[in-house]
């Protein structure tokens, strides 16, 4: 039983991982990486590590891969046809099947490679089943240990988890946000200790005469219409409202 | 089943990862495809784990979990920047800092 059920889960993992990398939509290959997490945990459940296939469910497969589908979404399915019809639009050939094929040698190697650090290494103990494990309420892999793992011997490491956590948000915020205050890529303006104490685009005398806006020409998202000249300015655009 | 077939899986796994961040060109699948090379690296952390009855290598990949949201997160921000900025999103046309 317990074999069966690992060559399920396993040929579910391989299946999903091929999917990611052979299928041509993103949007497909999200899906086929949601396939791939949940197998995946069903290995981790027959490791015997209960808590960390929870949290491979709970987390990865089910709020990283909602992220994914947002952005997959925002961004467009059929992303990875822009780059070939620019290609095609520049006169350039896509790339060949030559760097497909180092690839394929390239990862080949690595697998190879990867086999012998694994299990050429001659330890005993991988052709075991691993160590003895005893069914029971604070016994390996129950949410219990690792709390008290995580609490007691490897609290640095939490604690530094953490904070990376805090510092991927604010990271993400900054990087993804609406540029409206700042300048756009060109006209890019200066920060001065004044803006600390007073924000931008909120009524101020100098925005009132039109100093600090005019180098930003784009519509605002409630404008709804566009003008002639703006529609001139984005006909190139793939969408209309920055 | 012993060890060693969990480390044949998560060999194959990571060796497909690396097969997709080479060859594909858009970047939202080839943070996918980082997220199958992490993965592999947490069976194995897991199975090791398994082997040796000990629970560092959970906490190991629990921590490994979180850098892989982490990078999920700046990674996808990145791509929305770059998708309001209307540059092409495909990393051969992203040249801009090779000089």
């Amino acid at each position: 039983m317990s074999s069966f059920l690992f060559f399920l889960a396993a040929s579910g993992v391989i299946a999903g991982a091929v999917g990611v990398v052979v299928l041509r939509n993103p949007f497909y290959c999200v899906l086929a990486l949601v396939a791939h997490l949940v197998s995946l945990a069903v290995l981790f459940l027959l490791l015997r590590a209960e808590f960390v296939a929870a949290v491979q469910v709970v987390v990865y497969a089910g709020a990283v891969m909602v992220l994914y589908v947002f952005v997959v979404a925002y961004v467009g399915g059929d992303a990875d046809s822009i780059g070939e019809r620019l290609h095609g639009a520049a006169g350039h050939r896509p790339v060949g099947s030559s760097l497909r094929l180092g690839g394929a040698v390239l990862a080949g190697a690595l697998l190879i490679e990867l086999l012998i650090a694994l299990l050429g290494t001659g330890l005993e103990a991988i052709n075991g089943y691993g160590a003895g494990y005893s069914p029971g309420p604070r016994t390996y892999g129950t949410p219990a240990y690792i709390g008290q793992l995580l609490l007691t011997r490897f609290l640095l490491v939490f604690e530094i988890a953490s904070f990376l956590l805090l510092i991927t948000a604010v990271g993400a915020v900054v990087l993804a946000r609406r540029r409206r205050g700042l300048g756009d890529e060109d006209g890019r303006e200066v920060l001065t200790p004044l803006d600390l104490l007073r924000p931008r685009e909120t009524g101020t005398m100098a925005e009132g005469v039109g100093r600090l806006s005019q180098r930003d020409p784009a519509p605002r998202p409630s404008d709804g219409v566009l003008s002639a000249e703006e529609v001139t300015l984005e006909a190139g655009s793939r969408y209309p409202l920055a | 089943m012993s060890i060693a077939w969990y480390l044949a899986v998560s060999a194959i796994v990571f060796s497909l990862g690396a097969l997709g961040v080479i060859t594909r060109r858009n970047p939202l699948v080839m943070l996918l495809c980082l997220e199958l090379m992490l993965n592999g690296a947490n069976l194995a952390l897991i199975a090791f784990s398994r082997m040796w009855g000990n629970g560092d290598g959970q906490i190991l990949a629990l921590v490994v979990m979180t850098v892989a949201a982490c990078e999920v997160c700046i990674g996808l921000g990145m791509i929305v920047a770059i998708y309001r900025r209307r540059l092409p999103i495909d990393v051969d046309e992203l040249r801009e800092l090779q000089g």
